[in-house]
């Protein structure tokens, strides 16, 4: 009799029956038809399914990052340079206009492909496959989906083959609120062309870039509405005033830029004036699965190392790898990696078929960037000694990791998003 | 005189898919070959070849018309076929055996004649061997059957207008270099070139490739194995060595194993 009481009391919430029957009913059935929305298929598959063509570039950009990337990776890091040597061969081999059409000179390849490759890049350095995830997912996809003909066939080009860009929306008043940003564009009489005035900060690419897409408001007083955004080639007035020095992924240049009266002609608005805060929010969207991808191979990077070493590494008569702690431990992260990828893939797969795909990109990157930290600390331990040396290049994914929960989106950003998704859902 | 027309050169590569040259090779549980469940590659040295036929095609020294790239495998070879065409083949070729069948050299050899008769190629370049089986065999049996010259272990191959052919060989005492004319066939060494990375527009490009399939049967080609493999097994585990403390005792311990 007690049992039965307790389970009812904890089982029905505290209203008068009816009510309480309709309350739990109405958002489960909310919930149910939610799901319902996504049509059936005649044979589902895995997500470790991929094109003949994703597979063929997966290999690709393996051994290019491995024989060419890899012997640079600590002179880039020491230094807090890339490498130009490294940046042509990403232009030579089509990966740096993936998903750009054949006829503007790109690869015409889904955005998995995309994804597969800053993955792979990010494995054997995740600073080379930050340039390439923002020129592609960032840049070029900006162009791609907003900018008007004419702007495409001017400038998507040469993003394809020659010229890297840069996204600059964060400003030093504005990082997570990116609606406060304050450069501004002012319309000059002749209405022909506008004029710039601001600063920009922790820009990505901006010291190898010759092409920035800028946002910045052509009427404060209409507030986030009047934001718009432009193109333009670095010779308009890009300065660069600071080139920061950083905790991790140092060889991808993070900068101050100034706009001081820089002139930009009507032409260079990408869309329209005034909707640049939506291109801002939809584009990020994308952006953040890419990042996801960069935190998985990271991920994947730093555990390949690390247990090749552990298996190589004896101590007490054995490989350290197969002391049976350290096998729970790589099981462990084993299985966290192979989480994040998996919710990346799917994130990535959910945009290509055109579905809703903002909760998932959001969930692929907060959790990428953190079990990323996880697996590259521990990676660092595994090793022992030599983990911890710069040499051995095993704490340079520590280090790159961090920055995973802050940019594209702080991870409190990125809980928020998907919390908003569930209040949806869930409120009565 | 007529001036002689530029030759037109068809180039056959053929390539093998075969076990990744990273992988860990270990011996399969029944003790008679590896374990193919590893990834697999195509052939690095027949990389090299697809690679130096593409820099002949560039260089322009002689007119080349076409590069087809063959491979006689089971279903997933097709994979090493578009990777050639991804690399910058023209076409590719495909005679389909069962899965984890062997194809032994001469069998190779053989089913190459048959698609050269046919088909009409100027020139073969193939890799020296290939690294799972090592046997480095199948380019001097072929240039035996077809009676065609050839140029093993090559590091540097020239091909003039007129089928002029220089080859450098690499060989034990040194370089040796060769000339040939061609129909002729040219196998790989290491040093030859570094093969360039299937750059991903041309990834796109090769879908569009054909790759013509063929069952040995419809060539009248039999590929069965002469030889049956008996075991496979590890080698034996280096023991240590010892230390001496002179020449002396160098000179009498090797004395005792008998060396000198």
């Amino acid at each position: 009799m007690l049992v039965r009481s307790l389970r009812s009391s904890l089982l029905r919430p505290r209203l008068p029956p009816s009510q309480a029957l309709r309350a739990i009913s109405t958002s489960s059935i909310r919930r149910q038809v939610q799901e319902i929305t996504r049509p059936a298929i005649d044979t589902p598959l895995s997500l470790w399914n991929f094109t003949e063509e994703e597979n063929m570039l997966r290999e690709t950009v393996r051994r290019f990052a491995e024989d060419v990337i890899g012997p640079k990776v600590s002179k880039m890091d020491e230094e807090e340079k890339m490498d130009p040597e490294v940046i042509q061969g990403l232009f030579d081999n089509g990966l740096m206009g993936i998903e750009t059409s054949a006829d503007m000179g790109g690869s015409e390849c889904s955005f998995t492909s995309a994804i597969i490759a800053v993955e792979e890049l990010a494995r054997v350095d995740p600073s080379v496959a930050v340039l390439c995830d923002v020129h592609n997912t960032l840049v070029n996809t900006v162009l791609r989906l907003y900018g008007s003909k004419e702007v495409q066939e001017k400038w998507l080009p040469d993003l394809a083959t020659k010229k890297v860009g840069s996204f600059c929306l964060s400003e030093p008043a504005s990082g997570s609120d990116a609606f406060a940003l304050q450069t501004t564009a002012k319309l000059d009489s002749s209405g022909d062309f506008y004029t710039l005035n601001g600063s920009k900060m922790w820009i990505s690419n901006s010291a190898e870039a010759d092409t920035f897409l800028v946002f910045a408001n052509v009427d404060p007083s209409k507030g986030y509405k009047g934001i718009t955004c432009f193109v333009m080639s670095k010779d308009m007035g890009v300065e660069i005033a600071k080139k920061e020095k950083k905790l991790g992924i140092r060889a991808s240049s993070t900068c101050l830029l100034s706009f001081d009266d820089v002139k930009i002609p009507k032409e260079n608005i990408v869309g329209e004036v005034g909707k640049g805060y939506k291109i801002a929010i939809e584009i990020l969207n994308e952006g953040r699965i890419g990042i996801a991808a960069q935190m998985v191979g990271l991920a994947q990077g730093a555990f390949d190392k690390s247990l090749t070493y552990a298996y190589q590494r004896k101590q007490f008569g054995k490989p350290v790898g197969e002391f049976q702690g350290m096998g729970f431990q790589f099981a462990d992260v084993a299985t966290e990696i192979e989480a994040a990828r998996l919710l990346t893939y799917n994130a990535a797969r959910l945009k290509e078929e055109g579905r809703p795909f903002t909760k998932e990109a959001a969930m692929a990157k907060y959790f990428a960037s953190v079990i990323a930290q996880k697996a590259a600390g521990n990676a660092i331990e595994w090793a022992g000694g030599q983990g911890f040396v710069r040499e051995v290049g095993l704490e340079k994914y520590w280090r790159d990791s961090k920055i995973g929960a802050i940019y594209e989106g702080t991870s409190n950003i990125q809980l928020e998003t998907i919390a908003k998704f569930l209040r949806k859902e869930y409120q009565t | 005189m007529r001036p002689t027309l530029p030759r037109l050169v068809n180039i056959l590569v053929p390539v093998k898919r075969s076990i990744d040259y990273a992988v860990k090779i270990r011996v399969a549980s029944d003790g008679k070959g590896v374990d193919t469940n590893v990834k697999h590659s195509m052939n690095p040295f027949d990389e090299i070849a697809v690679e130096e036929a593409i820099r002949l095609r560039e260089k322009k020294t002689t007119k080349v018309d076409n590069i087809t790239a063959i491979s006689i495998g089971p279903a997933k070879a097709v994979d090493t076929i578009r990777t050639a065409l991804a690399m910058g083949a023209d076409s590719g070729i495909h005679i389909t055996t069962p899965e984890n069948a062997v194809v032994e050299p001469i069998a190779v050899a053989n089913a190459l004649k048959k698609i050269i008769d046919d088909k009409k190629f100027d020139l073969v370049i193939m890799g020296k061997q290939a690294i799972d089986d090592d046997s480095g065999s199948t380019g001097g049996m072929l240039a035996g059957l077809l009676g065609w010259s050839q140029g093993s272990f090559a590091s540097k191959l020239e091909v003039e207008d007129g089928g002029k052919v220089n080859v450098t060989r690499e060989i034990d005492g040194g370089l040796e270099k060769i000339e040939a004319k061609l129909p002729m066939i040219v196998t790989t060494d290491l040093r030859l070139n570094e093969p360039r990375y299937a750059s991903l527009p041309n990834i796109m490009k090769a879908k569009k490739k054909k790759i013509e399939t063929f069952k040995p049967e419809d060539l009248g080609l039999d590929l069965t194995p002469r030889f049956e493999t008996i075991s496979v097994s590890e080698p034996p585990k280096r023991q240590g060595g010892g230390k001496v403390e002179s020449v002396d005792e160098l000179v009498s311990k090797m004395k005792e194993a008998g060396v000198i």
